[in-house]
């Protein structure tokens, strides 16, 4: 591998001392003069038709200044698919979910502002409600839509190769289920927004959000008001996981309030709300018939999906294409047939979240693989080596895997984790409390398109030399949101250039600096990387030419290393050159007498021969996937696999589930920050193993959320978790930066199903629903005590 | 009505005049100005509140400011001495115990409580202690090895 000086290192993320020192400003601590608090209400109900709001009481409330409903707002469709544009900013014929957003209020303080939402008054007329997911689609249930028939919002039927064919070559075959429930993303920060409009009609929204460009785009189109007229601001953003991806309501009425009122307005979610605005994972009803050869050899997949994504389309259109296309990899599966269903119903929207789809249809492919292996009698890792693509493979869906660590990741977790010791004592000790499992994992890294139809780029990056010299700026809209994305384009420009990585300073997310399509689909370090790579070296280009001009020697012999120029042709005299530099600092203190010239002298003199040195670099992914209908998703310019080895304990009397160690490996191509990328494994085990055991939006029968808060939808506290041993594995992807592809979202592909996998080693019973409480856990068992020959021979 | 309440936040004396229901969580964001303390549930849930108060960690969104008076209360931004990070903060930075940052400052001041205390606890001590501080992107692995690194020595600041 080539030698770096800061790539593949472990430096300090570049904002880890404002955060530790309580200075990284989020959208809530950001403070105005004039400033007023906006507050919304929700509807009450999960269905019903609004007869009338009255809004007068809250309007002549002292302290109001703006009431705002779908009068006021209008009712342009929007969403985020264009094909699905579902949702008004207001809801002005039916609220369809608890929690839907009916109006608006800017006041002078909170308090006044949560008095007037409670001063409007609105007539409903009750409907029935459609809340089990899997019954929508039936026949005479009530529509939450007129523009969904039977409440399917989106249906994908795939057929690739021959499942027929499939079928007659296989040895066995088997179908099996899996349930989940919908989740919170539970990111630490609530969403907030402010907004503000100045004298000349610019809007600017300073907003917790993941894709900037996307809600510039929603904002001006829902508002009515021209695109270059809207700025977007992600400041420091407390978590994302997908959910802040879409255009929330509180970001548009928000804007509409600040419109109204001509004052900036300040709206922030409790947690309560960040539960009802929701757009986080759907629920998913999964069920797989897959075949092997009597070698072990994967014959076919025959799928089928129905996605309950509550009550919009938000993101759902690409879910219920990602359950289906991901499955495409990381083994080779010649015959797919997928039919997926994504249905409306009267709950909070669902969305993105990590693993976007793709992450319960992994769980219950990677069960099956188990289920399979011990019917064949072969080892659970061996039979996933056997099948396993290697780089340069396609899938059946049209899926190019340029570079592919797949079998490097089984391998290290398998060996790490002492798999072949363990599993052969736990083969005989099955249903005795300890278990081992494993399972693999395939994700994209970064959309091959993006969400509306057009050949714009990802992203661009303009890296601007400082006119006085000595440092460089780094513009991008690329979104922050913890997961480290300043610090990679940090990295890689203070690695282009030479120079020391507090010399580089990274301005991002905002709309104004540059189109970047955001922090989804695992896309920046690939996407936004690149064009930061090309920016520096357009930049290091345009500096050597104007250094090499004045020295009169060839720019290619010239070179920018540890914040000097240097020289690949023997010692230059820089002495000539420097004196201009010299005059032009007469007094200041720190001034250059090194042999060489530095970065500091070479930067400012390039300036004084050119102007300012500004270069630019930007992303587009070639066209990518096949031709067949909803080919684009799923499609990307490379692909991040991944391996886990799970052991747990059970509490066989309980069904309690201690998790005692996680052994992960991830092929992110290569580890542009290796701290980094840990922390995105780690983090990703966490959020599996807490959608293995414990989390669960739990409603009530009218639609309402019972556990809308921290204490009741658990998720992991340190407590609960193991060890977390992330081991890195770097495949060097062709068409990543340095050969870098995603971590963010595929390291989380194994969690649930080597927990799954553990689990029934450790029980010997398998479980169709998600999470494994142990309540299920103990019913189960209780089950099999009942019918023993019903687990050994499904 | 308003009623006057005196604390000592990271040093300063204070003297405010803060409405009954004010919680200590809004003093310290709102009236003074330090937004290091985040709120993420405003419920005792996540830890994100967290300061110490004489010295004990507190959720502060469960506290009323009338409850803090006469009392000391020291928040995240009363962690850095003389422009230096503490020993804490530093080791937060380099473990990458940080992603998003919005629970930082709540586990940093809860676990500067654990390490007065306790100079040299142990793992399980340690995750006990943050046990109340919710943390969803780091799966506490790397925060559990920077409090490790400052608990291994033997220096006794923290």
């Amino acid at each position: 591998m080539k030698k770096y000086s800061i790539l593949n290192s472990r430096v300090p993320r570049v904002d880890a001392v404002d955060k530790v020192t309580g200075k990284a400003l989020y959208t809530d601590d950001i403070k105005m003069p004039g400033i007023l608090i906006g507050a919304i209400l929700h509807s009450p109900l999960a269905h019903a038709r609004i007869l009338n709001i009255d809004t007068s009481l809250a309007e002549r409330l002292p302290g109001v200044k703006a009431v705002v409903t779908h009068r006021e707002a209008g009712t342009t469709p929007y969403g985020v698919s264009p094909a699905r544009y579902d949702e008004t900013i207001f809801c002005h014929d039916k609220v369809r979910y608890v929690g839907d957003e009916i109006a608006a209020v800017a006041a002078i303080d909170l308090d006044t502002a949560l008095e007037a939402v409670s001063l409007i008054k609105v007539d409903f007329e009750e409907l029935p409600v459609v809340l089990d997911g899997r019954r929508a689609m039936e026949e005479g249930r009530p529509l939450l839509h007129d523009i969904y028939k039977n409440n399917i919002c989106a249906e994908v039927h795939w057929h690739f190769g021959d499942i027929e064919q499939g079928k007659k070559e296989s040895y066995i075959v088997r179908t099996d289920h899996l349930t989940s429930k919908m989740q919170d993303a539970a990111f630490l920060e609530p969403q907030s927004v402010i907004a503000e409009v100045d004298s000349h009609g610019n809007l600017t929204m300073w907003s917790s959000t993941q894709a900037p460009h996307y809600i510039q785009r929603t904002l001006a189109m829902a508002l009515n008001i021209p695109l270059h007229k809207v700025r977007v601001i992600k400041p420091a953003v407390g978590g994302g996981f997908g959910p802040k991806a879409s255009c929330s309501t509180a970001e548009l009425a928000t804007c509409l309030l600040a419109i109204k009122t001509g004052k900036p307005v300040k709206l922030t979610f409790d947690r309560e709300q960040v539960f009802l605005h929701s757009r986080a994972r759907h629920q998913f009803f999964h069920t797989m018939t897959t075949g092997v050869k009597k070698d072990g050899t994967l014959a076919f997949l025959d799928h089928q999906c129905i996605l309950d994504g509550g009550a919009y389309a938000s993101f759902g259109i690409a879910t219920i294409y990602y359950a289906g296309s991901l499955l495409g990899g990381p083994y080779r599966l010649k015959n797919m047939k997928y039919d997926g269903y994504r249905v409306v119903t009267n709950k909070p929207a669902c969305g993105a979240q990590r693993g976007h789809g793709a992450v319960i249809a992994r769980a219950l492919f990677e069960v099956q693989l188990d289920r399979i292996a011990e019917e064949l009698g072969t080892d659970p890792i061996e039979l996933r080596l056997k099948n396993v693509m290697e780089a340069g493979e396609t899938t059946c869906n049209e899926l190019f895997v340029s570079s592919f660590g797949m079998r490097e990741a089984l391998e290290a977790v398998r060996d790490s984790a002492a798999w072949k010791k363990k599993r052969s004592l736990s083969g005989k000790t099955r249903g005795q409390g300890r278990g081992i499992g494993a399972a693999c994992g395939f994700f994209v890294s970064g959309a091959g398109y993006p969400i509306y139809r057009s050949r714009t780029y990802h992203c661009t990056v303009v890296t601007k030399v400082d006119d006085v010299g000595g440092g460089v700026t780094v513009s991008s809209g690329a979104a922050d949101i913890g997961q480290g994305s300043d610090t990679v384009l940090a990295m890689i420009t203070a690695e282009e250039l030479g120079l020391p990585l507090d010399d580089v300073k990274v301005i991002s997310g905002d709309s104004n600096l540059s189109v970047d399509l955001g922090a989804y689909s695992s896309r920046t370090t690939l996407m936004t990387g690149a064009a930061c790579r090309d920016a520096a070296r357009d930049v290091k280009r345009q500096i050597l030419e104007a250094i090499a001009g004045v020295l009169c020697v060839p720019p290619e012999t010239l070179d920018l290393k540890d914040g000097k120029v240097e020289s690949l042709s023997g010692e230059l005299d820089f002495s000539k050159i420097r004196e201009e530099y010299l005059r032009e600092h007469k007094g200041f203190i720190d001034l250059p007498n090194e042999l060489c010239l530095t970065f500091r002298e070479a930067s400012r003199i390039a300036f004084l021969e050119r102007g300012s040195i500004v270069g630019v670099g930007m992303y587009r992914p070639p066209p990518l996937g096949g031709s067949f209908k909803g080919a684009t998703v799923g499609t990307s310019p490379a692909f991040g696999c991944s391996a886990q080895v799970a052991e747990v304990s059970v509490d066989l009397g309980t069904g309690e589930i201690t998790v005692e160690n996680i052994t992960g490996a991830h092929d992110c191509g290569f580890a542009i920050n290796r701290t980094q990328v840990e922390g995105q494994m780690q983090g990703s085990m966490m959020m599996g193993m807490g959608e293995a055991l414990m989390e669960q939006i739990i409603y009530d029968k009218k639609g309402r959320i019972v556990n809308a808060n921290l204490a009741e939808y658990k998720i992991p506290t340190a407590m609960d978790m193991p060890h977390l041993e992330a081991i890195i594995v770097e495949s060097n992807e062709p068409h990543g930066p340095y050969g870098a592809k995603e971590v963010g979202e595929g390291a989380i592909m194994p969690v649930i199903p080597s927990i799954l996998n553990a689990v029934y080693d450790a029980t010997g019973v398998r479980i169709e629903e998600l999470p494994l409480t142990p309540e299920r856990l103990v019913a189960a068992m209780e089950e099999a005590k009942k019918k023993p020959s019903l687990q050994e021979n499904p | 009505m308003k009623k006057l309440i005196s604390l000592n936040v990271n040093g300063i004396a204070h003297e405010l005049a803060v409405e009954p229901r004010r919680t200590l969580l809004e003093l310290l964001r709102e009236d003074l100005g330090l937004t290091g303390t985040k709120k993420g549930c405003g419920i005792g849930d996540c830890g994100a509140c967290t300061v110490l108060v004489d010295g004990v960690a507190t959720f502060s969104c469960l506290t009323l400011a009338i409850q803090v008076n006469g009392c000391s209360v020291e928040t995240v931004e009363g962690l850095t001495k003389d422009g230096k990070l503490s020993r804490l903060q530093q080791a937060f930075v380099d473990h990458g115990a940080i992603q998003c940052g919005y629970c930082t400052p709540g586990m940093l001041m809860t676990t500067t409580e654990l390490l007065r205390r306790n100079q040299h606890p142990k793992e399980q001590e340690i995750r006990k202690a943050i046990s109340g501080n919710l943390c969803r992107c780091t799966g506490y692995q790397k925060i559990v090895e920077a409090i490790q690194e400052v608990a291994r020595s033997e220096n006794e600041e923290i």
